[in-house]
């Protein structure tokens, strides 16, 4: 079953949360994963790594470098939903 | 003070005694065992013949953040307990990065994350294997964790020489700042081994306890029937500062690291030499690098794991070192209490001597009930002993599978 934005937007945060130690709440769609979050590309590695566990999705590794906001991450998973 | 005067200023451990250095400390002189059963399904899953382990005392996640618990393999996590508290322990020294030093070792790494990374690649695929799997890994995980956290840029070190690791670790630590390199040096071992596998590799080579019925009682170093070693964790890390730097800063100064003494066997990839040839050379050269002799020495820290012929090889060599002068040396084997932490064992040994030097107090072997008639050495046991006043020398003797022997003598001033 397809996960909606706002829980794709919660289980991304989670995700993030327990990488960096920042509160969920700090997660939110428009932050940049690496000028707000201040996320590095081996952390990105691990959250792409959690996230497509928990979605079910397959997000290639050229795709990762578009994702700059929190907000793409959740859209792009959306569509890759089967 | 010249400048190869080398002092401790700071301690630091996690430990199956304790979740810092006094805890452990305090357990020691109390003579409690860090021995439990575990609570795991091993030995029924895949039939390991040893349901007891000296498992850390304190959960790593009472003190690091939940991210740096999954950034760090739990060898590197100990470590970094341990490193923080000897850091804090130390005064927070303020020193140019340039000037501090890191010699953190473990004798086998971050093996918890590679077999974990193995499981997963087998049972879901390259794609789900972690990307921190390597740095959490690779066996210098724990010193870049502490050189990153202290800002360490005189060099980050992890030497590797199995069980002597440790001590290795500190005697490189004591080279940096005699050398000129640094002027502080965070240095010490750790190890998280009490996984499946390594249990299951140490059974097979026979080496390990199987007294599951009463596992306090098991780690018995010279004791008649002792029948292995029982597996430990956690980590112990020191501070060292060139005596000049600690006395500049009116720091606190615990004891002297007064000699290193290194050697290799080259005689067998597990045995010790029956001959002690290599213990009787580290002992040997950390006293002539003390300036010391062998009648200043009131206190030894042991190897002593608890197997039937390295307990007794070590107090041959010790006899053959101090001739006569044995008779006045109180022996402590505090793997009866710790269990054998590998990597982490020649840190915590040195603290413990440190502190024993520090307190004039030597902490006692425990589940010593016969001792073996062929013991040489007066052992300390069941209660703590006073040691004398006035000036005295300790050694801590660590010795690693592949013939690595190490030997630090430790002096009160």
């Amino acid at each position: 079953m397809a996960h909606t934005a706002s829980e794709i937007l919660e289980g991304l945060a989670e995700i993030v949360a327990e990488e960096t130690g920042l509160p969920t709440d700090a997660v939110v769609a428009e932050k940049s994963f690496t000028d707000d979050l201040d996320i590095d590309s081996l952390s990105m590695m691990t959250i792409v790594t959690h996230a497509e566990d928990k979605f079910g999705v397959r997000i290639p590794d050229d795709e990762v470098k578009n994702l700059t906001t929190v907000g793409d991450a959740v859209k792009y998973i959306e569509g890759a939903q089967g | 003070m010249s400048t190869r005067d080398v002092v401790v200023t700071g301690l630091g451990a996690t430990t199956p005694l304790g979740g810092d250095a006094p805890t452990t400390w305090a357990a020691a002189l109390a003579g409690e065992s860090g021995a439990r059963t575990m609570d795991n399904d091993w030995s029924e899953k895949y039939g390991i013949p040893v349901t007891f382990a000296a498992t850390i005392k304190e959960d790593p996640s009472e003190k690091l953040s939940r991210p740096e618990t999954k950034r760090m393999d739990p060898s590197a996590q100990y470590a970094m307990i341990a490193a923080r508290e000897a850091w804090q322990d130390a005064g927070a020294p303020e020193v140019d990065g340039d000037r501090l030093g890191a010699v953190v070792s473990s004798g086998i790494g971050g093996i918890w994350t590679t077999l974990d990374g193995w499981d997963t690649l087998r049972e879901r695929g390259a794609r789900r294997v972690l990307p921190m799997t390597v740095p959490m890994l690779m066996p210098n995980s724990a010193v870049a964790y502490v050189s990153l956290e202290l800002g360490a840029k005189a060099g980050a070190h992890a030497l590797v020489s199995a069980c002597a690791s440790g001590a290795e670790a500190i005697g490189y630590g004591i080279d940096m700042i005699r050398a000129g390199r640094a002027d502080v040096v965070v240095c010490g071992g750790t190890e998280a081994t009490i996984h499946p596998m390594p249990i299951a590799a140490f059974a097979a080579s026979r080496t390990l306890s199987l007294r599951n019925d009463d596992p306090a009682g098991a780690s018995r170093p010279y004791d008649v029937d002792r029948d292995g070693f029982v597996i430990g964790e956690g980590a112990a890390v020191l501070v060292l500062e060139s005596a000049a730097h600690a006395a500049a800063r009116g720091a606190r100064v615990y004891a002297r690291l007064a000699g290193v003494g290194l050697s290799s066997d080259a005689y067998h990839i597990t045995s010790p030499d029956p001959d002690g040839t290599g213990q009787v050379s580290a002992m040997r050269r950390a006293l002539d690098d003390a300036g010391i002799a062998g009648r200043d020495v009131v206190h030894i820290n042991a190897h002593a794991t608890s197997t039937k012929v390295g307990d007794l090889t070590e107090t041959r060599s010790i006899r053959t070192v101090l001739g006569e002068e044995t008779d006045h040396v109180q022996l402590s084997a505090t793997k009866s209490m710790t269990g054998h932490l590998l990597g982490g064992a020649g840190a915590l040994e040195t603290l413990f001597a440190v502190k024993a030097v520090h307190e004039r107090l030597a902490p006692p072997t425990i589940n010593v009930a016969n001792p073996d008639p062929e013991l040489q050495v007066p052992l300390v046991r069941d209660e703590p002993a006073r040691l004398p006043d006035g000036d005295i020398a300790a050694i801590n003797n660590s010795f690693g599978f592949g013939g690595h022997n190490v030997a630090l003598a430790i002096t009160n001033g």
